[in-house]
This record gives structure tokens, C-alpha cells and sequence, in this order.
């Protein structure tokens, strides 16, 4: 009889990665089960029924989606939702590719322009948003006294129509700026030196060395920016609510903030589920598309 | 790239122009600030006022508890970042170095998570906080907030980068996983800690729809709610609202200058290394 020595079970589990690994990814599955999975399993039910809250819920299968389909306000804040984005997330890459460019021609106070330019990303929403009411104030603001000065009457802004939209826009361009610079600078500094010196010895012009070599080098960070700028302001919701409550005239008030309406002021938790999930579509159906398209211009 | 004078000098324009104008919101915030209420409706506005008005930030003192927002957010803010620093190293370190069944499409399924709007969540998580009973209290703020797919993400591309003969000679001295991960990556971490920390306690700080759906009575706001709430309060008097608002900001500005480094760090971090 061999006498072979048994390891006992406690000192095995010690030694044993999966047991190890079951107990540190605890959190993170109790988590995501709780608070992740269930959620969305919820709220998905909850869009098939009419819930105030007080009275039991009502089954109403998918009348809360024809419903969507059939409100004009509901219309209307998605459309104010696709403009919100398509102002400021373009508008938004490019000026901070550019500034990155400017960053990375070793100018000296790079960390000092990092730094300034990183201020509003680390600023809360509310203060910059009380600030800028503030700046585009029709009479006091500091922007229509600038503009007067070059001979401008400016807009009322915030309490326009017109202007309002275009006027949280430009805040959250500005508030964003920096973050997205900040991506693309280090996306530039890992372009190797080779490349550019190559170009210059074929002759390459500034813009030619711009379109051939940094343009499709950096096309990786910019499928990111892009991808995370469209999520972000698919999800616009503190900014709007401080500038304006997406006033005047619902004429800012986009997808999370009549979600927000919906379940916090009205109530209506089916009503507001189903708009949950309308927004949970759109957004995984434009990350897909964007991937989608990726490969014809991303150069990895 | 060729650096030649022109461009170099076009680049210092642009710099500089963009640097006025994310400086100038703070300025004229910071200005405000200490101006009396006649002052600001002057014409032509003026950078400075006759004299410092102090009395702003003390009005606010006096009647709205700012202080107590304050520790409100700043109790909430550490606890999310300590709890999130442990759970995030700990997931990371197990998707990182552990081997253990499905552990990749595991860890696919859950990156895969981050795009997922947060407001899908949101109104179940409020029915739930609800059923709890921790509405109104500052468990709904922490407690759902102590996980975070993107942090573990975060550490778990840190802890690759940590060479794997460190861990082998641990194990062969008879280190546990366990020990593996406590003793020698937790350790190792700190910069990859430093960053992620900074980003919860930020992120923690600033966020205002939670508190906003979570908590009604005043005593138990956060800074920015009830920053929001001293809008609906002095809806013109601008003064006060700058100072208000030059309170939130400072501890975050001041957080920051001093750790730049690891956001830079954890911005380019998430953003190339998938």
C-alpha cells in the first residue's frame, strides 16, 4: 500500500485560483447582479405595464411603446436629442484634435495648457451650468456686453428658442474639451518619429504628413472619442436640467430629462421604462453602427 | 512632424486663445463672487468692484448649511472611493492573473456592460432603494456605487503590465493567490490606485442625478444638489450663486492640481490600452 500524502481540503482551497477567484469577484458579481442584471430585467417589465406608484401597476403590454410613437413630446425630445449631439460631439472632436495638435509641437507650458484646458472636465456640471446662466444673461452677461462691443445685439439666449439649444451646446463643447484633448494628445505622442521622417525625405508637405500619416495613425483614439462623445450626449441630462429645465418650450429638453420627467414628476414608471429602453436601443444600435463603419476608416 | 517657426507660433495662438476661454468662465465667476449686488448690474461690467465683498459667502454661511453639504459629500465621496479601490483591484486582480474557468468571456460580458446607459437602471434601482428603505438616506448614494465594471477594468489593465516572474517566484515561496494579490500587486498598484481614486472621488463629488432622485430632505444633500437648490433659491442674485459655486469648485481644484499626473495617467490608460 503506497502511503501517499493527502493534502486537506482547506489548505488546497487556499492554493486554488478559482476559489480565490470566485471570492474577489464577489463584489463585483453581487453587484452587477443586483444591481445591474436585475435592473434591467426590471425595468423592462416595467415597460409593459402603467404604474403611478400608488395604485397596483396595470398590465398595458406594448401600449406604453405605441404611446411613445404617438407623443409629439416624446418626438420632439428625441429630435432635440439627435441635434444636441450632432452640434456638439463633431464640433467637439475637432476643435480638440486641433488644440492636441498644437500641444504636441513641444511648445514649452505643456503642462500648464494641460492643466487649464483639464479645469472644466473636472468641474461639476451644476456649477459650470449656474456659471454660464450667468455669462449668457441677456443684459448683465458678460457675453452680450462683449458682443455689444463689436457692435453685436446679442440673443437672448438661454430664454430663446432659437438660442437656447445652441447655447447649452457650446457649454458642453467647453466642458469637454479638454478630455478628449487629452486622449488624442497621448494617441499623437505614440505616433513614432520614423513615419513623419520617412514622409519628409519623400517630400511630403505638412498636409500631406497630416493626411497620410496622422490622420490614419490616430484613427484608433478617435473611434473612441467618438464613440464615448455619442454615448455621453446621448445622456445629457445635469447641464440641461440647471440651464434651463429644458425650456423654452421643451425647445432643450432632450431624452434623460423627459425620462427624468416621466418617472419623478408624472409618475408614469411604465411610461418612463419604455423610454429607458428606447434610449438603451438607440445607443447600443449607434455604438454597433459606429463599429460597423470603423473598418473602412480605422487603421489599426 | 517638421516644427518650423510658423507653425509652432500658430500653435502658441491657438493655445493661448483656448486657454482665455476656459479661464475666463472661472474669472468672472471668481469676480462675481465678491461683488455686491448693485456692482453687478453696473454698466459697463468691470473685472473688480469698488471693494471685496466678503458678506456673499458669509450669506450663504448663514443660511444655507453648506458646511454640512460639504461633509455630506465628502463622507459619501471617500467611502464609494475606498469601497470601489477594494472591489475594483480585487476583480481586476482575478481577471488579470487568476486562472479560472470562462474567465475571459466572463470578463468580455462585463466590459460589455459599460455601454449600457446608467438611466436604463435607474428607475428600478429607485424601486429598490425604495423597498430598502434607504430613500433619503446616504446608502442609496453608496451602497449601489460600490462596484464599478470600469474600474475593475481599469486595475485589471494595470495589473497586466505587472511581469509575471514576480508572481511565480511569490508561488514558489508558497504565496497564496490570496497573498499574491495583497502582498505584492496591491503594492504595486499605487499609481494605477491613485488614478482610479481620483476618478470615483470626482465622479462621486460631482454627481448630481442620484442625490437628485435619492434624497429629499436638506440636511442629508450633497454639495451640488444643494448647489441646485440655492439656484431655485436666489434665482438672480448672482453674487451669491459665484460663491456658492466657488465653494463646490475649490476642493476639486485644489484635489487636482496637486495629483494631475495620475488623471493624465488614467484618461490615456483607458483610452489606448484596449
Amino acid at each position: 500500500m503506497t502511503n501517499k500524502p493527502t493534502i486537506p481540503l482547506s489548505k488546497r482551497l487556499l492554493y486554488s485560483d478559482v476559489f480565490w477567484a470566485a471570492v474577489l469577484l464577489a463584489p463585483n458579481l453581487i453587484g452587477f447582479l443586483v444591481f445591474m442584471l436585475f435592473p434591467m430585467v426590471a425595468s423592462f417589465g416595467l415597460s409593459f405595464v402603467q404604474w403611478d406608484l400608488l395604485t397596483p401597476a396595470k398590465w398595458y403590454g406594448l401600449g406604453n411603446y405605441r404611446d411613445l410613437i404617438a407623443d409629439p413630446t416624446f418626438r420632439k425630445v428625441l429630435w432635440n436629442t439627435i441635434y444636441y449631439t450632432i452640434g456638439s460631439v463633431p464640433i467637439g472632436i475637432v476643435i480638440s484634435f486641433l488644440l492636441a495638435l498644437a500641444l504636441n509641437q513641444k511648445i514649452p507650458f505643456v503642462k500648464a495648457y494641460r492643466a487649464i484646458y483639464f479645469l472644466p472636465v473636472i468641474t461639476s456640471m451644476v456649477a459650470v451650468g449656474i456659471v454660464w446662466t450667468w455669462l449668457y444673461n441677456p443684459e448683465f452677461g458678460l457675453f452680450n456686453y462683449l458682443l455689444g462691443l463689436i457692435g453685436i445685439q446679442g440673443p437672448t439666449w438661454l430664454s430663446s428658442v432659437t438660442w437656447a439649444m445652441p447655447a447649452v451646446i457650446i457649454v458642453s463643447i467647453w466642458k469637454n474639451l479638454g478630455f478628449n484633448m487629452v486622449l488624442f494628445l497621448a494617441g499623437l505622442q505614440g505616433i513614432p518619429d520614423v513615419y513623419y521622417e520617412a514622409a519628409e525625405i519623400d517630400g511630403a508637405s505638412w498636409l500631406q504628413q497630416m493626411w497620410y500619416v496622422t490622420i490614419p495613425l490616430i484613427s484608433p483614439t478617435t473611434l473612441f472619442v467618438v464613440i464615448m462623445s455619442v454615448i455621453g450626449s446621448f445622456q445629457a441630462f445635469d447641464l440641461i436640467y440647471v440651464m434651463t429645465r429644458g425650456g423654452p418650450a421643451r425647445s432643450t429638453s432632450v431624452l434623460v430629462h423627459y425620462l427624468y420627467q416621466c418617472a419623478f414628476e408624472y409618475f408614469k414608471m411604465g411610461y418612463a421604462s419604455a423610454m429607458a429602453y428606447v434610449l438603451f436601443f438607440l445607443v447600443f444600435g449607434v455604438t454597433l453602427l459606429q463599429l460597423r463603419s470603423s473598418k473602412s476608416w480605422v487603421v489599426y | 512632424m517638421r516644427l518650423n517657426r510658423a507653425t509652432v507660433i500658430i500653435a502658441q495662438i491657438v493655445l493661448i486663445l483656448g486657454a482665455i476661454t476656459m479661464v475666463v468662465p472661472f474669472l468672472w465667476m471668481l469676480s462675481t463672487s465678491f461683488k455686491s449686488l448693485p456692482e453687478v448690474f453696473r454698466f459697463p461690467p468691470t473685472l473688480f468692484g469698488k471693494r471685496i465683498v466678503w458678506e456673499n459667502y458669509l450669506h450663504i454661511a448663514d443660511r444655507f448649511p453648506f458646511g454640512r453639504f460639504f461633509m455630506n459629500s465628502l463622507k459619501v465621496s471617500v467611502i464609494v472611493t475606498v469601497g470601489q479601490l477594494l472591489t475594483c483591484s480585487m476583480g481586476g486582480f482575478a481577471f488579470a492573473r487568476l486562472k479560472f474557468p470562462f474567465r475571459d468571456s466572463l470578463f468580455a460580458m462585463y466590459l460589455a456592460t459599460l455601454i449600457i446607459p446608467f438611466h436604463v437602471t435607474l428607475i428600478p434601482v429607485f424601486l429598490m432603494m425604495r423597498a430598502f428603505g434607504w430613500i433619503d438616506t446616504h446608502y442609496s448614494l453608496i451602497i449601489p456605487a460600490l462596484v464599478s465594471p470600469f474600474g475593475t477594468f481599469l486595475m485589471r489593465q494595470f495589473f497586466l503590465t505587472i511581469p509575471v516572474e514576480l508572481e511565480e517566484a511569490a508561488r514558489i515561496d508558497g504565496c497564496t493567490p490570496f497573498g499574491v494579490y495583497w502582498r505584492i500587486f496591491v503594492p504595486l498598484s499605487k499609481p494605477a490606485m491613485a488614478t482610479l481614486g481620483l476618478f470615483t472621488f470626482m465622479g462621486t463629488w460631482n454627481d448630481f442625478i442620484r442625490p437628485l432622485i435619492f434624497i429629499n430632505s436638506v440636511p442629508r444633500r450633497t454639495l451640488p444638489l444643494g448647489l441646485a437648490a440655492l439656484q431655485t433659491m436666489y434665482t438672480t442674485d448672482w453674487p451669491v450663486l459665484m460663491a456658492g459655486s466657488v465653494i463646490s469648485v475649490l476642493p476639486v481644484i485644489v484635489v487636482f492640481l496637486f495629483a494631475q499626473e495620475f488623471f493624465i495617467q488614467g484618461i490615456t490608460l483607458s483610452g489606448l490600452k484596449g
